[in-house]
């Protein structure tokens, strides 16, 4: 067959090309081309196990030890403070197990509130079966914790508060430097999980009395495989892995320098353009939010209106079905995500936007934009402009079209 | 000699043409489902699922007979609320059923709509259950409007899809009335 005539015939039958919109950053971030770069560089000569006392292991714990230099620069904490671990849910393992176990003759008592991650709530059900006593706190209907609250849960026997910085679902800021300043004030210790602010809101733990930190590479830009978590000096954890002792015998495992490098740099590259990046996305975000909330009748904000981590927008939609919606985004090009049950392993809705309030078949119909480093205002237009096609599609062949 | 055809290279990943963890005939029924829509005047409908869950199946069904004088489905059409897999099973039900004797469409079980669609992720199979069960419901509000006797095996099956509707609507009184309001606006 002619060449031509292939093209012509190529240009019929391919799928339309459509745009490849990312908005889905919450859940990973692809890794800056300018830490990839840095990271290939380096990578033949931090391939040593950093424990081995030659010259190559060496050059391997120096990059380390200047990696875990820079992550405790962000947050003002000392080198020796940060315990690099393999994942953000190891991270928050490590915290809730390790500080619970370590000071089992202080109590058995540990606070959540009821909005944290999966690995925090699993963990802290886990700790639960091990004879642990867990009080889950309330929020209101914006996800927002408060204070007064945690101070009237904590009882004499209570060792650990863990309220995370921001929530990864509905991006609600928690008022963390006044749980901290609680729990100080009350010898309590205080965690955070800062997966999703790390590198994105400033956090200083000495002023915001905060005693262990979960951070994560992969929602900075930075590889998969490396996360730490802050320990304040002075305060005894257990470990969870036993073995060669590395990272001062909390976390035993051939350290995955490379990866941690990544971690650093991006979280370096993240701090410096932190100011301009959150202004930025912001922006994008109340643009889509009011976009949104404007153009689509039966559209709902979650999660708080100014309190909220710059990328994040969080929708219910009255009568529509998340993970639909989500399948015809994608067929549009647009990568999100959704708190229906429909579309989770467990079959159950997002324990996060029930306990704002939400009933289950209105959680059923939430979305997730979330926006990063690559998000554009064509791209939020586009959304803009497809969105309420789906929503009005689905809505035409529910029972439920005449309502709107 | 016979020439082997060229294999033909391997599609480039495009951006939504993933189909997650469905088949690409359930990804054509749901892009285009078939059948959807309100039948105005219908001899049966079958009310199935609730919102709490997150699918709701209404199933239309129009009678006729066929040349042999059996009673046929003439007509048949869905309004789902749903997931992909709610909404191609009632899609694909709708293709099974048209030109049915009612008979046999009210035996239609669930396996046969997972295999009309070329399968459903486990997670999944329960959409197929809730497909059959709308037309069941269908068929059952036709033979109880024309004040017929109920095949055996349809009245089990009645029983069982009340039985689970009472269930639920005692848990989550408020909304399935707010279901029916809205739909009567």
């Amino acid at each position: 067959m002619p060449k031509k005539n292939n093209a012509k015939i190529k240009k019929k039958i391919l799928p339309k090309q459509l745009p490849r919109i990312y908005m889905d950053y919450a859940a990973a971030t692809p890794v800056d081309l300018r830490v990839a770069k840095m990271v290939t560089a380096r990578l033949p000569e931090v391939f040593a196990n950093s424990m081995s006392f030659h010259s190559f292991g060496q050059a391997a714990r120096e990059v380390l030890e200047q990696s875990r230099a820079d992550i405790a620069g962000i947050i003002n904490a000392n080198p020796k403070e940060i315990i690099f671990t393999g994942s953000a849910t190891e991270s928050n393992n490590l915290a809730l197990k390790g500080v619970m176990f370590a000071n089992k003759n202080r109590g058995k008592h540990l606070i959540i509130s009821p909005i944290e991650h999966a690995c925090v709530m699993e963990s802290s059900e886990w700790l639960e079966r091990q004879g642990f006593e867990v009080t889950q706190l309330k929020v209101d209907n914006f996800g927002l914790v408060n204070p007064a609250e945690v101070a009237a849960a904590i009882r004499p026997d209570t060792v650990l508060v863990s309220v995370m910085h921001a929530n990864n679902e509905i991006g609600t800021i928690e008022p963390i430097a006044e749980i901290g300043k609680i729990c100080r004030e009350k010898g309590v210790c205080f965690h955070t999980d800062a997966a999703q602010t790390f590198g994105k809101i400033a956090i200083d733990v000495k002023k915001m009395n905060i005693d262990l930190l979960t951070a994560s590479s992969q929602k900075i830009y930075g590889t998969k495989g490396a996360a730490c978590l802050f320990v304040r000096e002075g305060l005894r954890i257990e470990p969870i892995l036993h073995g060669g002792g590395q990272e001062s015998g909390m976390r035993s495992s051939t350290v995955n320098v490379p990866a941690i490098y990544s971690f650093a740099q991006a979280g370096k590259l993240s701090q410096k353009e932190m100011a301009k990046e959150s202004k930025r996305l912001a922006a994008l975000r109340d643009k889509l939010i009011a976009g949104i909330l404007k153009n689509i009748p039966g559209a709902h904000l979650n999660g708080h209106p100014t309190k909220r981590l710059p990328g994040n927008a969080n929708i219910w939609f009255e009568f529509v079905e998340g993970e639909s919606m989500i399948i015809q985004l994608d067929l549009n090009g647009i990568a999100a995500s959704t708190g229906s049950a429909c579309s989770s392993a467990k079959l159950a809705p997002s324990h996060v936007l029930l306990a704002i309030g939400l009933q289950a078949q209105e959680a059923h119909g939430s979305l997730r934009l979330s926006l990063g480093r690559w998000s554009k205002a064509n791209e939020v237009n586009y959304v803009l402009k497809v969105l309420p096609k789906i929503i009005a599609r689905l809505r035409e062949i529910s029972p439920f079209k005449t309502a709107y | 000699m016979k020439i082997t055809k060229k294999t033909t290279k391997k599609k480039p990943a495009v951006c939504g043409s993933s189909t997650g963890p469905y088949t690409s005939t359930v990804m054509e029924h749901f892009k285009a489902p078939h059948n959807y829509g309100k039948i105005a005047d219908p001899d049966g409908i079958g009310k199935v699922g609730n919102l709490v869950c997150g699918d709701v199946m209404w199933l239309y069904i129009k009678v006729a007979k066929n040349k042999a004088g059996k009673e046929i489905i003439k007509d048949i059409k869905f309004e789902t609320f749903g997931c992909v897999a709610a909404i191609a099973t009632s899609s694909a039900i709708t293709d099974i059923a048209k030109g049915m004797s009612l008979e046999k469409a009210a035996l239609i079980n669930k396996q046969e709509i997972v295999d009309q669609l070329g399968g459903l992720p486990p997670i999944k199979l329960h959409c197929s259950v809730l497909a059959a069960d709308a037309l069941a419901e269908a068929i059952y509000d036709f033979y109880t409007k024309q004040k017929r006797p109920i095949p055996v095996e349809l009245e089990a099956k009645h029983q069982r899809i009340q039985k689970e509707k009472d269930v639920v609507e005692e848990k989550y009184k408020d909304w399935t009335q707010k279901e029916e309001e809205i739909h009567n606006q």
